[in-house]
């Protein structure tokens, strides 16, 4: 099969389509139809309550539509050979404390059949140093460097990373931005969920704007902008605010 | 598969090795009860079994249960509520190997509660046991460790991360109480012993007795079928939580 074939049959990375999703009397997501294509890093970008963890946990087939599909690879998030494709970085109150950044790695490699080496997680999250210190005894920055790399070890396809840099530093969240880069640069598709425009604006190929369930706008960052000043300006305006 | 099995079984004796304080009363309370009723406490009177062999079968149950329903109990509700099981369950992980890990710490706090037990017994206590039957109630013991494994579980996919723990508490203590745990049965009122009847552990610790020759009289089938029926409802009660976990 030539790649080129390959690449018009190749199943989307990600797609939710015409998905709705209620939890009690409130509605998370309203008829949401959204995709990403292999090697694109797609953000979504929305106030907090409008949806996006909850479009990201429908991905990792943490729960299900009420009605719509939701697919990776094409095929049901939950398949086994799904899990093996995909990691995620989802936002966790609480990660085991006394073990250390070498042994979550680890235990985490040790679920997937053809894991990075060690060395390459810890380079590719940033981890130089500090392999041997316990989760308990991390920096901000550096707890959210070890979940990108637990995201990261089994050499997945696809990673959904839930709002990756929220509570850190300008300095820690330019070092994680660069590890996700980088992580796009090998041809590998990311969905990430931000508040944040400059992260949209830093890192997305392309940017999609939620707001209540819904996604208001679509493009790449400067066609989000077009028109307005800045991203913010853009992103005010969208949702009427 | 095997060796995620065993790195998570390594790494859940890590974490209890590396926070002492959490694995501490676990072990502690069972001992120093059994201290205190058993050796200090004991008069060495009349006839049939003295009481610090009778309490190593009743402070041996209370210590595997606080050991199985901690381990699993809190352990589970804290892992799920803060968002660490979710984080598991988007990986390849086997179910399993999660559950193993935690039958396993419970298996080895129970083993290390009985056998200090019986050490205090037979060195200070004066309990009366002879290697089979020491072999035949720890084996009892630790087969208990799956029934209230399975209660843990129940609660972990139950409750909250801040519910599991009162909650527990609430169930551990007066259940043990009620199924002459604490003080033998017979010592309770008539009413409180017929009421033992429904209580896991009251067949818990009659199938420990029956290793050491004592108990209440009732066949053993009675008992094994009762521990048998609480596990497969906690077990149902625990996979009603499990689906509305896994789909929401």
């Amino acid at each position: 099969m030539s790649t080129l074939h390959q690449l018009y049959t190749a199943p989307p990375p990600a797609q939710l389509a015409n998905v709705t999703k209620r939890f009690g009397t409130t509605t998370a997501l309203d008829n949401l139809t959204f995709g990403i294509q292999p090697g694109e890093l797609v953000a979504l970008l929305g106030p907090n309550g409008a949806g996006k963890t909850t479009a990201v946990r429908l991905l990792l087939g943490l729960c299900a539509p009420d009605s719509g599909i939701a697919r990776v690879f094409g095929a049901d998030p939950r398949d086994a050979a799904n899990r093996i494709r995909t990691g995620a970085m989802l936002q966790v109150a609480r990660v085991p404390e006394p073990l250390r950044v070498c042994e979550h790695i680890e235990l985490f490699s040790s679920y997937y059949p053809s894991p990075m080496p060690l060395a390459e997680v810890i380079a590719a999250a940033g981890l130089e140093g500090i392999e041997k210190k316990s989760f308990g005894s991390l920096s901000g920055g550096q707890k959210q460097r070890l979940l990108f790399g637990l995201a990261i070890c089994g050499n997945p396809d696809f990673i959904a990373l839930d709002e990756p840099t929220v509570g850190l530093d300008v300095e820690a969240r330019r070092a994680l931005w660069k590890q996700i880069r980088a992580f796009v640069d090998r041809g590998k598709s990311v969905l990430l969920t931000t508040h944040y425009l400059d992260e949209a604006d830093a890192l997305a190929d392309r940017v999609a704007v939620i707001d209540h369930g819904r996604i208001v706008a679509e493009g790449s960052p400067s066609e989000i902008k077009h028109g307005a000043r800045s991203l913010e300006d853009a992103f005010l305006a969208l949702l009427g605010r | 598969m095997l060796r995620t099995h065993l790195l998570e079984i390594k790494y859940e004796f890590l974490k209890a090795l590396r926070t002492p304080q959490y694995a501490f009363p676990t072990l502690l309370f069972p001992i120093l009860f059994y201290l205190f009723f058993a050796v200090v406490m004991n008069r060495h009177e009349g006839s049939g079994m003295g009481m610090a062999t009778y309490m190593l079968a009743t402070y041996g149950a209370f210590g595997v249960i606080g050991a199985s329903l901690f381990g699993f109990g809190v352990t589970v509700a804290l892992e799920r509520g803060q968002g660490w099981l979710h984080v598991k369950r988007t990986t390849p992980m086997p179910l399993s190997a999660y559950f193993v890990a935690k039958i396993a710490m419970a298996l080895l706090f129970s083993a290390i509660i009985v056998i200090s037990l019986m050490t205090l017994g037979f060195t200070i206590g004066g309990a009366q046991l002879t290697l089979p039957r020491a072999l035949a109630l720890l084996g009892v013991l630790l087969s208990g460790a799956i029934t209230f494994s399975a209660f843990g579980l129940a609660v972990g996919y139950n409750v909250s991360a801040n519910g599991a723990v009162p909650l527990l508490n609430l169930i551990y203590l007066p259940m043990s109480f009620l199924s002459g745990l604490w003080v033998p049965i017979w010592a309770l009122p008539r009413g409180l012993q017929r009421f033992a009847f429904f209580l896991p552990p009251f067949h818990f610790s009659q199938l420990a007795l029956k290793t050491l020759g004592g108990g209440r009289g009732m066949p053993a089938y009675v008992h094994v079928i009762a521990m048998v029926i609480a596990t497969a409802v906690f077990l149902a009660i625990a996979y009603r939580g499990y689906r509305h976990d896994e789909v929401q």
